[in-house]
């Protein structure tokens, strides 16, 4: 009780003494794992490095600047690859994962004991597993290129589209559903009338959101060999060529920007 | 069946499903574009299908290796890779958290003035448009390897996630709240503590979980350019095609990613 | 003619919605269902089509046993019973017509119904009943566009065009104001006699029923404790279904050129 009587006097805290105890306890648990976890760091850094790195960046800085503009006509092509690799691994990824989302959500799927779960299992493997690591496993099975990375994508992108898809399905609005069972309707038909067209909106949002993200991911899958915009910028580093450097950075900085705009307009415009 | 419907000499009203986009120029401009996008791209593909045929075979192994992973071979180097991302994890997180709380505030465009709500916006949106691995590549180089330029890496992107996402939130309190509290005649940080604070708490909770779980994921990648973790591990074993001791770290991170999404919805069901 | 024999529902937790109810109702006859919340009106409703499993009993419709059915069978079964729901359970994003001829999916294979390839005779009958319910000049306004009165109307197009032997009716006024609701009452019961059809409309609103329609049943813990016409409902009556209250002034107002306001202000006097 936080109200307590002294005498005649009512005297009020926020919390009770115990309580208070409690959380001063938590906080001191907190800032000792972070203090642990820091110190961890702190050991494994070269601190004489770390002091020198305000002249290093502008070294670097000076010597990415100006940027090599004439490197842009080399990149016309490594960014065409990087967006088809982003568009069709979403078009992948939404294909393969649509039939994903239905068999999980629990009002649609088929079978809760074993398609669901192995609905799920494919929803959180793909997931976990970020787009890079997806496309060096994909690299070393079916070699460089953009076609691993398009795989890679796609892969990574099942989980995301399955998992919110899902989602929206399972709160679609149970009275519309009722509606369309109740005039005799299959369950693919009550799948087709009552469910699709309310779990649209979120979709067609979800589909444009995860393009944008590919778009992002896909600039850097070049790193471990597999196509795109990414393959010059490691090359460039390699040789440490800042200023062909400085040019994809703004490059891709462009495409980025633009990518967040056309998918803020779509999904502006579907809702 | 009514019989009235079945007679045919009334007059018949067609009906067909009105198409998605009304006009009919754009509707089949969309659909030329589309398919004209879509031979364009192929053209990028240069799939050579004996290299992917062989790999098949690699990829059944791969696929054969998460039935006996390999923990052992590599153990010392895998523990030490999982345990920096974890390191890396919780401090870039709580730093991060920790920043962005104050540039959310900034980024409000009912609580801060315009030239301070530009300035802070600015600084967001660019913080998000670079992949993290490319700032962590800038990072190695500035700051040298290991987990500093990690962990500097993700409390940057932790930033632009928490500030762009909390202050959205906070553009959307209620406003009845927020004026109720105002009319006490309260200073301004009365009123954010008052009035902001307790709205928009079980959101900043909710998306710090989340934001460990992101940086957990992203830690285990960051290894690949030197920044710490065990992506450095993962990268070695894919190179040497030890798919073994690849399918051990990627079970732990799976298993990792659904213990804290087990946690994170636990707390997150707690707070609401 | 409609049979439920010792109709009883118990949900999972314990609750008895429906102690063995027995009801008969003709060919042609509408009846009006009261009782206070939570009496079990609506599981009534919805164990007739079985959208909630009944427990214990058999329902009967023109000499087939709906309890019985196999799903592929009950989902024949279904098209003979046509729903009308209380929230109108459109499907929001779809068109008028395609709301309307939802309720013919259970005469439709699934891809004639997913292209929507419906046959002309449909398509014919949904314009008349559109016409009969006044909405034939808007058959592409998507449901949602619709005010509430609209929204039911098209409710019961869609009821009426499953061509229904019964038609099972859950609150059909209950987010109407009080002169639509007189106008969808009207027109529920002026159809039914029309096309000969029988009927079961659960409705809260007592002085409404007793304008409406031939026959009330009164239903009080899951169980039936009034059957007669509607100007046997005495004040004694209502007692026994409601509780103890100021009965007086609602069943009054059975004439219905009466001031709707009146209409109002005497039901909160009584309250």
């Amino acid at each position: 009780m936080p109200v307590t009587t002294k005498g005649d006097l009512k005297v009020w805290q926020r919390r009770d003494r115990a309580k208070q105890f409690k959380i001063w306890f938590a906080w001191l648990i907190g800032v000792a794992i972070f203090m642990f976890c820091w110190e961890i760091i702190s050991d494994k850094t070269t601190w004489f490095f770390v002091f020198d790195a305000p002249r290093i960046a502008a070294d670097i800085g000076g010597r990415a600047w100006p940027p090599r503009w004439s490197y842009l006509s080399e990149l016309w092509k490594p960014m065409w690859d990087t967006i088809n690799i982003a568009t069709l691994g979403t078009l992948l990824a939404i294909i393969m994962g649509v039939p994903v989302a239905f068999l999980a959500a629990t009002n649609t799927t088929p079978s809760k004991r074993f398609l669901r779960p192995l609905a799920l299992l494919i929803i959180v493997s793909t997931r976990s597993i970020n787009s890079l690591v997806w496309a060096l496993l994909l690299v070393s099975i079916i070699g460089p290129g953009i076609f691993a990375g398009t795989l890679a994508i796609a892969i990574r992108s099942i989980g995301f589209v399955a998992k919110l898809l899902y989602e929206a399905i399972e709160e679609t609005d149970i009275n519309q559903i009722e509606a369309i069972q109740a005039t005799g309707a299959s369950k693919l038909q009550v799948i087709a009338y009552g469910i699709v067209p309310q779990i649209m909106p979120a979709f067609a949002g979800l589909s444009v959101f995860r393009w944008d993200i590919n778009i992002r991911e896909s600039t850097i899958l070049g790193l471990v060999g597999a196509g795109g915009i990414g393959l010059y910028l490691s090359s460039s580093l390699n040789i440490l060529a800042w200023p062909q450097v400085a040019v994809i950075l703004i490059m891709i900085l462009v495409a980025v920007v633009i990518s967040e705009w056309v998918s803020s307009k779509v999904r502006l415009a579907i809702i | 069946m009514n019989a009235a419907i079945t007679s045919g000499n009334e007059k018949s009203r067609r009906w067909k499903r009105p198409p998605l986009i009304q006009d009919t120029k754009w509707r089949y401009g969309l659909l030329i574009l589309a398919i004209a996008y879509f031979i364009a791209a192929s053209f990028s593909y240069d799939v050579n299908w004996s290299r992917v045929y062989e790999g098949l075979d690699r990829g059944w192994e791969f696929i054969k290796s998460f039935a006996n992973p390999d923990f052992k071979t590599r153990w010392s180097d895998i523990s030490e890779g999982i345990w920096e991302s974890i390191v890396i994890t919780v401090t870039s997180t709580v730093v991060g958290i920790i920043l962005a709380i104050p540039l959310a505030l900034g980024a409000a465009s009912n609580l801060a003035p315009k030239i301070i709500y530009y300035i802070c916006r600015g600084i967001i949106a660019v913080n998000r448009a670079l992949h993290e691995i490319i700032v962590a590549i800038l990072m190695v180089a500035i700051f040298g390897f290991g987990p500093l330029a990690g962990f500097i890496t993700l409390t940057l992107s932790t930033i632009g996630f928490i500030a762009k996402l909390l202050a959205e939130d906070i553009e959307n309190i209620s406003k009845p709240q927020a004026e109720a509290v105002k009319s006490t005649g309260s200073g301004w940080w009365q009123w954010i503590n008052y009035a902001i604070q307790p709205q928009v708490m079980p959101r900043l909770i909710g998306l710090s979980i989340y934001r460990v779980d992101i940086n957990f994921r992203s830690s285990s990648i960051l290894g690949l350019v030197g920044a710490g973790g065990v992506g450095a591990t993962l990268n070695t074993a894919f190179d040497r095609y030890e798919f073994d001791t690849a399918a051990a770290i990627i079970i732990i991170i799976i298993a990792i990613v659904m213990v804290l999404e087990y946690v994170s919805g636990f707390i997150r069901a707690r707070v609401q | 003619m409609l049979q439920l024999k010792n109709l009883g529902k118990r949900y999972k937790t314990g609750d008895d919605a429906l102690k063995g109810v027995n009801l008969e109702i003709p060919d042609g006859q509408l009846v009006g269902l009261i009782g206070p919340s939570g009496a079990g009106k609506s599981t009534l409703i919805r164990c007739v089509n079985r959208l909630v499993e009944p427990t214990t009993g058999t329902v009967t419709l023109n000499n087939i046993e709906v309890t019985s059915l196999s799903a592929g069978g009950l989902r024949k079964e279904r098209r003979k019973m046509g729903m009308i729901f209380q929230e109108y359970a459109l499907v929001d994003r779809l068109t008028i017509m395609e709301n309307v001829m939802s309720g013919r999916l259970g005469y439709m294979g699934f891809w004639k119904s997913f292209f929507r390839k419906y046959p002309q005779a449909d398509i014919d009958e949904a314009f008349r009943l559109l016409e009969r319910v006044g909405l034939d000049h808007m058959v592409d306004k998507r449901a949602d566009e619709l005010s509430g009165g609209q929204k039911q109307r098209v409710g019961i197009a869609r009821a009426l065009i499953q061509d229904p032997e019964v038609i099972l009716i859950d609150e059909p006024t209950a987010s109407l104001d009080p002169k639509t609701s007189r106008q969808i009452m009207r027109l529920i019961s002026e159809l039914c006699r029309e096309r000969n059809l029988s009927a079961i409309v659960n409705i809260h609103d007592v002085a409404l029923a007793q304008m409406f329609v031939e026959r009330i049943v009164g239903l009080q813990m899951g169980e039936i404790v009034f059957d007669g016409a509607p100007d046997e409902l005495t004040p004694d009556v209502l007692t026994k279904i409601y509780g103890e209250e100021d009965w007086e002034a609602t069943i009054d107002e059975v004439d219905e050129d009466e001031d709707i306001t009146i209409d109002e202000k005497s039901v909160e006097a009584s309250i």
